[in-house]
């Protein structure tokens, strides 16, 4: 099996690994990292369970070869959990129950987190189409949606409590 | 003089019942720091791919793993007979339903198999990737067998029968008749009829079926970290037929991506994988992939039923009937059975009505399409789409309302007790108080208008009502009384530790609803401390009482009423020993804010903590005859009733469509009684993500078989399910009719959303194309079948 040396920045560690040329970026993180919060639900880029975050923008960690993540900065929900970065996203989805068993939860805020850096104005519609990549099967996304729509108002009350 | 003291433990002071506490083990999952089976790695630890059938019907003639065997990482190659030795088969019947037959199912099928995706053998090896790589190197001759198909046919002299011992592809048949039917059909100013079709779908939990066995051959031990609904059946199922002793079998369970019934039955590939730990002595881990899944999770709500109805012109209703058939493919499943749909459908159909009259007949036929089972509200979608579908059909025929008809033929709330058509008691439900709130929440008069006047602009809207009944907090008469060792007692352990603070060991599942949020409500206020104080163990058969787990929606209102008794009984037990150290009566303590108080004033006189160490630490100044019990377990079994029936109403305003055929839903109500509420934030997303998965068999799902038993839709690509996008806000409504069956009164909430969504889509999607006479009864409604009905595409193209 042919075999390249990547180097990656994960969650703001810098790491030098061999990997199989074949391997995907999700195995990559749960198997060789441990990292095990990002989960596979289908493989082939449908359900969203495996969203993490590359250079900042959402991916599908089933979608990407972790040779391709080679000199990128990857950021996982145990990362992302302890930067602090998504912090008011776990709270709210903590308050509004956005989540029954979890498994489609971290890419969920992977996502999520992706849509509240870069569409502040989002209104519901708004929200439910960007997160539409990502199968849910316990909550009806109603509170999922509550959840974020309640982090994008109050960071819109923050950026204009501060005079943005 | 003295307070009044309090009336039951909702009354009591920090009292949890009924409030919206944040789950405290949802904040693990949200930072990804969940223990999924996958996420799970044991040293020496293997893993196995299985080789499945690519055929729906076909003899193995011979298995080549030569080639495989040289494979890098390859440690075995396993065929169904050499597994056979290790592992027992099954048969999935149960006694009780009479008649119903099964064959001998093995974990890797022997000689023959009997769907697509059925495994054949299995491979062995250090990684995943390795043992997919030599899978794909494993040559089996086949010899394709012709196929049984079309459930409409399986039963007709000239088709093949699968398993040539049991005679004939009939699984079971019920019949049922009740009242005088043939006279109330004959009387009826009207008879109306229709053929509802209910799609072939499945659970498509988000985490696959797991399991990781783990034998150790020093002890002769077996543990299995599993994602089951049901600990204690999988510890028994995996003793028996690997011939271990039951206790030697530990099953342990820790978070579980999403179950809805799928997970609460064995497969042949997660017992092959703990036979294979047996034979190899190591650890082996199965993790279904996505395609696997679709082929091999069980599949439900395959029917077709031919319903009546017969009513008098100001629209009373008089008798349903139905005739239903349905296909199970081609076995039983173990240990639960797959008549338990069709049984259901029988048993509710008709629910919420006080016709007179009621004939079913159901038919349970074996097919070569992959097994059917238990998916979330057993049987109620398909009664419900049945039983509205009709009153609807009905309603428009006689140009009454479709809320007025209801209205006139719902089961009156002060009817109660009430014995159901078939046969079943109803304690208390609460149908009109229900449709009433529904009407209410969804301002039905002015979505009518509001749909009138759209439909002068060629807009079609629509709007659907559902009733429906519940089946919850089963007694034994599900599986128990049918030789099954499931268990429908449930219990709790609760023990004080020296800091005051409480550990809750129950036999009810967590899988995301919430069960460790509402055990810890319902202890800390049994016992009388803060939420900060209790933890809550579930899913470990070593560690938890003997229990049945999570379905047909038990869990609150059995593993709940088992953890209040048990903190009822360790409260009085703490009380006893403060009582000694404070030389008081008992009676004239409580516990409050984990602080014992004198009951009268609220004085604080001893904190928990205190009474933990001295109990623990310093029990030589305890008197000497005082032996704490702090260590307290309690069981629970409903005996009441077969189930304990709730019941609720939904409410579907959608929009269709005519040039696209599609279908836009608006908004969607839902009003349900789940008697107690323990945490209604929990109850409504229950009930949420229950309408959603029912909506999704009404709009979407569907897994489409070709004419050779191929599933042609196996991907999540090509599966829909619902998505965000496409989803309705959901507004959920409550009436409380508690169970006197229980000191807690809890019934169940975890089917109604699936149970009526469907039928009040249904019912919806043909309101809103009455002007256009078409009305479409075979789920799901996809674009395609919308356009069909309106003439606007034509039939058989491919």
């Amino acid at each position: 099996m042919e075999q390249h040396d990547i180097n990656v920045i994960v969650n703001g560690q810098k790491l030098r690994r061999r990997v199989s040329a074949r391997q995907h970026l999700i195995d990559f993180l749960r198997n060789e990292l441990s990292l095990t919060g990002s989960h596979l639900g289908c493989e082939h880029g449908v359900c969203g369970a495996c969203t993490i975050q590359v250079n900042g923008t959402a991916v599908r960690g089933c979608l990407m070869l972790a040779v391709q993540a080679d000199g990128a900065s990857v950021d996982t929900i145990e990362g992302l959990s302890d930067s602090g970065a998504i912090a008011d996203l776990q709270d709210a989805f903590h308050k509004h129950n956005a989540l029954q068993c979890g498994f489609c939860t971290p890419g969920m805020l992977a996502t999520a987190a992706e849509l509240v850096e870069q569409h502040p104005n989002a209104d519901r519609e708004e929200i439910r189409a960007h997160i539409s990549g990502n199968y849910c099967r316990c909550t009806g996304y109603h509170a999922i949606v509550d959840a974020i729509a309640t982090v994008l108002d109050a960071r819109r009350k923050a950026a204009g409590g501060s005079g943005a | 003089m003295s307070s009044a003291p309090p009336v039951s433990f909702f009354d009591r002071p920090n009292s949890y019942i009924g409030r919206t506490v944040p789950r405290p083990n949802a904040k693990k999952l949200l930072q990804g720091r969940g223990t999924y089976v996958d996420d799970i790695t044991l040293p020496r630890m293997t893993h196995v791919v299985f080789v499945r059938s690519p055929h729906a019907h076909a003899k193995i003639i011979g298995i080549d793993r030569a080639a495989a065997q040289e494979m890098p990482g390859v440690i075995a190659i396993v065929t169904g007979p050499e597994l056979a030795k290790v592992i027992t088969p099954w048969v999935g019947v149960l006694t009780h339903m009479k008649g119903l037959k099964s064959a001998p199912q093995h974990a890797l099928a022997i000689d023959r198999a009997c769907w697509q995706g059925e495994a054949v053998a299995a491979v062995v090896a250090e990684t995943r990737a390795e043992a997919e790589d030599a899978a794909e190197m494993v040559v089996v001759e086949w010899e394709e067998l012709p196929a049984v198909v079309d459930m409409e046919a399986a039963l007709d002299a000239s088709t093949p029968v699968i398993h040539p011992e049991l005679g004939d592809n009939l699984a079971f048949r019920r019949e049922l008749v009740t009242g005088e039917v043939d006279a109330a059909f004959a009387a009826a100013d009207h008879v109306f009829e229709e053929v509802y079709h209910t799609g072939r779908h499945t659970g498509v939990c988000l985490e696959p079926r797991a399991v990781l066995a783990d034998y150790q051959p020093a002890e002769g031990k077996l543990v299995a970290y599993q994602a089951t609904q049901a600990p204690h059946m999988i510890q028994n199922l995996l003793a028996k037929h690997l011939n271990l002793t039951e206790s030697d079998v530990r099953v342990i369970c820790k978070d579980v991506g999403g179950s809805f019934g799928i997970k609460v039955h064995i497969y042949p590939d997660e017992m092959a994988t703990a036979a294979l730990s047996v034979l190899l002595r190591r650890p082996v881990k199965f993790i279904a992939d996505r395609l696997e899944s679709f082929v091999t999770d069980i599949h439900a709500r395959d029917h077709r039923i031919k319903g009546r109805i017969a009513v008098n012109t100001d629209g009373e209703i008089l008798a349903f009937e139905i005739d239903d058939r349905t296909a199970i493919g081609p076995y039983s499943v173990y240990p639960r059975t797959s008549a338990v749909e069709a049984n259901q459908v029988v048993n509710l159909v008709g629910g919420p009505y006080k016709h007179k009259a009621y004939r079913a007949s159901t038919e349970v036929v074996f097919q070569n399409k992959n097994v059917t089972c238990q998916y979330r509200a057993v049987g109620h979608p398909v009664a419900c789409a049945v039983t509205e579908g009709l009153v609807d059909l009905a309603a428009r025929k006689l140009g009454i309302d479709p809320a007025e008809i209801r209205r006139r033929n719902l089961i009156p709330d002060d009817a109660y007790p009430y014995t159901g058509l078939a046969g079943l008691p109803y304690e208390s439900l609460s149908h009109h108080a229900s449709l009433d709130k529904l009407l209410a929440l969804m301002d039905y008069d002015g979505l009518r208008a509001e749909q009138a006047e759209l439909r002068k602009c060629g807009v079609y809207r629509g709007i659907g009502l559902a009733s429906f009944i519940e089946v919850t907090n089963p007694s034994s008469a599900f599986y128990g009384i049918g030789g099954a060792r499931i268990s429908s007692q449930d219990g709790c352990t609760i023990r004080l530790d020296p800091t005051g603070t409480i550990i809750c060991a129950t036999g009810v599942t967590e899988q995301g609803q919430g069960t460790e949020a509402i055990i810890a409500q319902i202890a800390a206020t049994a016992v009388g401390v803060t939420m900060e104080k209790v933890r809550v163990i579930t899913g470990d058969t070593d560690a938890t009482p003997y229990g049945g787990g999570t379905w047909a929606s038990r869990g609150a209102g059995i593993g709940g009423e088992a953890a209040l008794q048990a903190g009822k009984a360790l409260r009085q037990n703490i009380l006893a020993v403060a009582a000694a150290m404070l030389q008081a009566a008992p009676e004239t303590l409580d516990i409050r804010n984990g602080t014992v108080v004198d009951a009268d004033t609220g004085n604080e006189r001893l904190p928990l903590e205190e009474i933990g160490r001295v109990v623990y630490f310093r029990p030589d100044t305890l008197p000497k005859g005082l032996q704490p019990e702090f260590v307290v377990t309690r069981h629970y079994v409903q005996k009441d009733y077969p189930f304990v029936f709730t019941n609720g109403i939904q409410g579907s305003y959608l929009e269709v469509d005519t040039e696209t055929g599609f279908v836009t839903l608006l908004k969607h109500w839902c009003v349900e009684d789940c008697g107690t509420i323990i945490n209604p934030q929990l109850v409504d997303e229950q009930i949420r993500g229950g309408v959603v998965q029912g909506l999704g068999g009404a709009l979407f799902e569907h897994c489409i078989y070709d004419d050779r038993g191929q599933l042609v839709n196996g991907s999540m690509i090509d599966y829909l399910v619902p998505m965000a996008g496409e989803m309705p806000d959901i507004i959920v409504g409550h009436v409380v009719s508690p169970t006197a069956s229980s000191e807690l009164g809890a019934k169940g909430a975890g089917e109604a959303g699936t149970a009526g969504a469907p039928a009040a889509v249904m019912n919806a999607i043909n309101d809103a194309l009455r002007p256009l006479n078409v009305s479409l009864t075979a789920q799901p409604f996809t674009p395609e079948s919308i356009l069909l009905a309106l003439g606007k595409v034509q039939a058989g193209r491919k």
